[in-house]
Formats: C-alpha cells, sequence, structure tokens
C-alpha cells in the first residue's frame, strides 16, 4: 500500500451542492489505516458507521450540524467534532 | 434457550475454523467485502442476490432456500454461524431467513466482522470448496414476519419499534447518512411507534450489550414487554437485528420483523404517518 491520498474520496460524481458531506481519512503516521469511522449526532447518538477504505478514507451523507466523527482501530478510540453544512463537503483528517 | 444457544464470540469461532460441521457464513452489506477477504473456511451469503425474488419484491421461497443452502453446502444437522460487516445488520437479517426456514442450530458471532478486525484477527482471500448438500427446509414461519397490513393494525395497540436513526424517525433524513439520500417516499414514521435505534443495542465494537443492560433499554424508553411487537427499519435488515435481540435473546414471544419497513409504509397511500421525535 502506498501512502494515504490527502483528504476524503473523490467526489466526482457527487451532487456536492444538494448533499451535505463529511468525509476525510484515517492515518497513522501518515499511512492509511483500516477500521471504522462512527458518525454521532449533536446529542451523542449513533448516526451511522463506515469501514474506511484502503486509502483510509470515509464518507457520510448527513444534513447540516453538528456531528462528532469517532474514529476506531485496533486498540484506540479518536473523537473529532465537526459542523456540516449543505453544498461544501467538509474534509476531516483524523490521525491515530 | 440461553445466550450461547444464539450468540457465540470471536474465541468460539477461532477454535472451530476447521470444523466440518460448523458452517461459517459471511453476509455483508457491502457484498464485495467478502472477495477483499473473509474469515478462514467462510462462504458467503450475498443479501441482494442469493436471498432476495428477482423479481418480484420479497424474499426467496422455501425451495430458493434450499437450492441456495444446498449450493452453499450447509446441510440440515450444521451449525451456521453468521457474522457481517455494519454491526451484524445483514448477518441478522440472514439469521431471520434462517429461522424463518426454521433451520436448526443457526447462531451470530457477536460483534460480527468489525469485532473481529479490531481484535487483529486473521482474514483471508481464499475461498472454501464445501460438497453441495441436498438441503430441506420448513415452510416459513409467518409468526416472526409482519405484513403492511399488521403494522396498521397495531398503531395504538401492541409495540411498534422504529429502530431507526432518531433524524430518519423524525422525517429528517429519509435513508441512513452513510447512504445517498436518493428515496421519494414520504418521510416519517409509524403513529405510535416508539423510535429506540438499533445501535443502542450494541457497544462500539458491535457486540450485543448484556441482557439486563437491553430489558432495561426497553422498558426505559416505554416499551411494555408483556405485549406483542413489531420491528421495523427502511428494509427491514437493522429492525431483524433488534427482532434478534428481543425474540432471541431475551426470549420474548411474537416479535415480528416487518421487512417491508419504510420503503413499504412510507409509500402507501392515505396510511397515517407522523413527523417528529419521539
Amino acid at each position: 500500500m502506498c501512502g494515504a491520498k490527502a483528504g476524503g474520496p473523490d467526489l466526482a460524481g457527487v451532487d456536492v451542492a444538494n448533499e451535505t458531506i463529511i468525509q476525510g481519512s484515517v492515518t497513522r503516521d501518515g499511512e492509511p489505516v483500516n477500521g471504522y469511522v462512527r458518525l454521532l449526532d449533536e446529542g451523542g447518538e449513533f448516526t451511522a458507521e463506515v469501514p474506511t477504505s484502503a486509502t483510509g478514507q470515509f464518507r457520510f451523507f448527513a444534513r447540516p450540524g453538528k456531528w462528532t466523527l469517532r474514529a476506531l482501530v485496533p486498540g484506540q478510540t479518536v473523537d473529532r467534532q465537526v459542523v456540516a453544512s449543505q453544498g461544501t463537503a467538509v474534509e476531516v483528517a483524523i490521525a491515530v | 434457550m440461553s445466550r450461547s444457544d444464539v450468540l457465540v464470540d470471536a474465541d468460539w469461532v477461532q477454535a472451530r475454523l476447521d470444523d466440518p460441521k460448523v458452517v461459517i457464513v459471511e453476509v455483508d452489506e457491502d457484498t464485495s467485502a467478502y472477495d477483499k477477504n473473509h474469515i478462514r473456511n467462510a462462504v458467503r451469503i450475498d443479501w441482494k442476490q442469493d436471498l432476495q425474488d428477482p423479481v418480484r419484491r420479497d424474499f426467496i421461497d422455501q425451495a430458493g432456500f434450499e437450492a441456495l443452502l444446498s449450493a452453499k453446502g450447509i446441510a440440515n444437522d450444521d451449525t451456521v454461524v453468521l457474522y457481517g460487516g455494519n454491526n451484524n445488520w445483514f448477518a441478522s437479517y440472514a439469521y431471520w431467513y434462517f429461522k424463518l426456514y426454521g433451520h436448526g442450530d443457526v447462531r451470530l458471532l457477536d460483534g460480527g466482522r468489525k469485532k473481529w478486525e479490531l481484535d487483529s484477527r486473521d482474514l483471508v482471500a481464499e475461498v472454501p470448496a464445501r460438497p453441495a448438500t441436498e438441503y430441506k427446509a420448513q415452510a416459513a414461519d409467518s409468526s416472526i414476519r409482519a405484513f403492511r397490513d399488521d403494522v396498521i393494525a397495531a398503531i395504538g395497540n401492541l409495540n411498534l419499534v422504529d429502530v431507526r436513526s432518531p433524524d430518519e424517525f423524525s422525517g429528517k433524513l429519509l435513508a441512513p447518512a452513510h447512504l445517498p439520500q436518493e428515496q421519494s417516499q414520504r418521510p416519517g414514521h409509524v403513529p405510535s411507534a416508539r423510535n429506540i435505534p438499533w445501535a443502542k443495542n450494541a457497544n462500539d465494537d458491535g457486540t450485543f450489550k448484556s441482557d439486563d443492560e437491553l430489558k432495561a433499554l426497553y422498558e426505559a424508553e416505554g416499551i411494555d414487554l408483556a405485549k406483542d411487537t413489531i420491528a421495523y427499519c427502511r428494509i427491514g435488515e437493522r429492525s431483524a437485528l433488534t427482532w434478534f435481540v428481543l425474540h432471541e435473546l431475551l426470549g420474548q414471544q411474537n416479535v415480528k420483523n416487518y421487512d417491508g419497513s419504510w420503503t413499504e409504509y412510507g409509500s402507501l397511500v392515505g396510511v397515517p404517518i407522523e413527523l417528529g421525535s419521539n
């Protein structure tokens, strides 16, 4: 595996204007990490979860508002707070 | 029935990877995940291609289930252990099929693929060869399946558990947040349903909470466990997980999964719909 790509997955073909997108990557020392990312709402309730891709990337289609991203990798859990809005993909780089 | 009759942990599976009478079956939402790697000696069931009728909106019939399990090399007296990604959503859905068609010994791997990966346990790409069997299924057990008229009749009478995320329940979203929001039917929920998202049944690593925690969860949410219950979600897979919790782990009688779920109910003409939170 070569190094992680910067940012989340390619947005080609995604209707960015009409979606509220939170995406990014999970890395350790610059290398992609296989794990899971959970999306929690403002009240801390679970909303969705995706596995990271081979390049460590993830993407959610959410709604505007405050969210918590929780990365789960072997032996470790890391949280990040994000604010999402429609029309602009939020990019989140999570180093573990 | 005890918890270990329906749910096994990763160590239990690890110790039986080479047991020919234990068939490990991966069922994933992402049906290509198996191609990348899987638990050694696991076979795949594809929930889209293998479990659904190719034309009508319905699942495979008794003969179809027999043909599927025969081709997968699963015998009537095998112990089947199901696991998958996404906290066992689709493995639970497949579990419900196995029960619907009367398989004797079927269990879930607690935590599914996620727990296995977070434990850094081995996954392989090699596909096992299992000789075909002549599997005989029982007639579909309709006592664990709800249809739309059952749901309408349950409004205000039985427990209706909507297991989708709070935003889907309230009508803000039409699908889980990791999927594009492309559906066209009306948002909302069935009147009198309680929103108890499936995720409340599970820990972060995908394992189920303890029986005591689960019982306390449903009671705190106002579910009268003495009453019959119908669980639903968007297409019936997440609610199969809640069905597993209520019927298999907590041993509640008369729990049905409504597999038509919101993609059917939210498209029906004239039925009552509520918006907003619990």
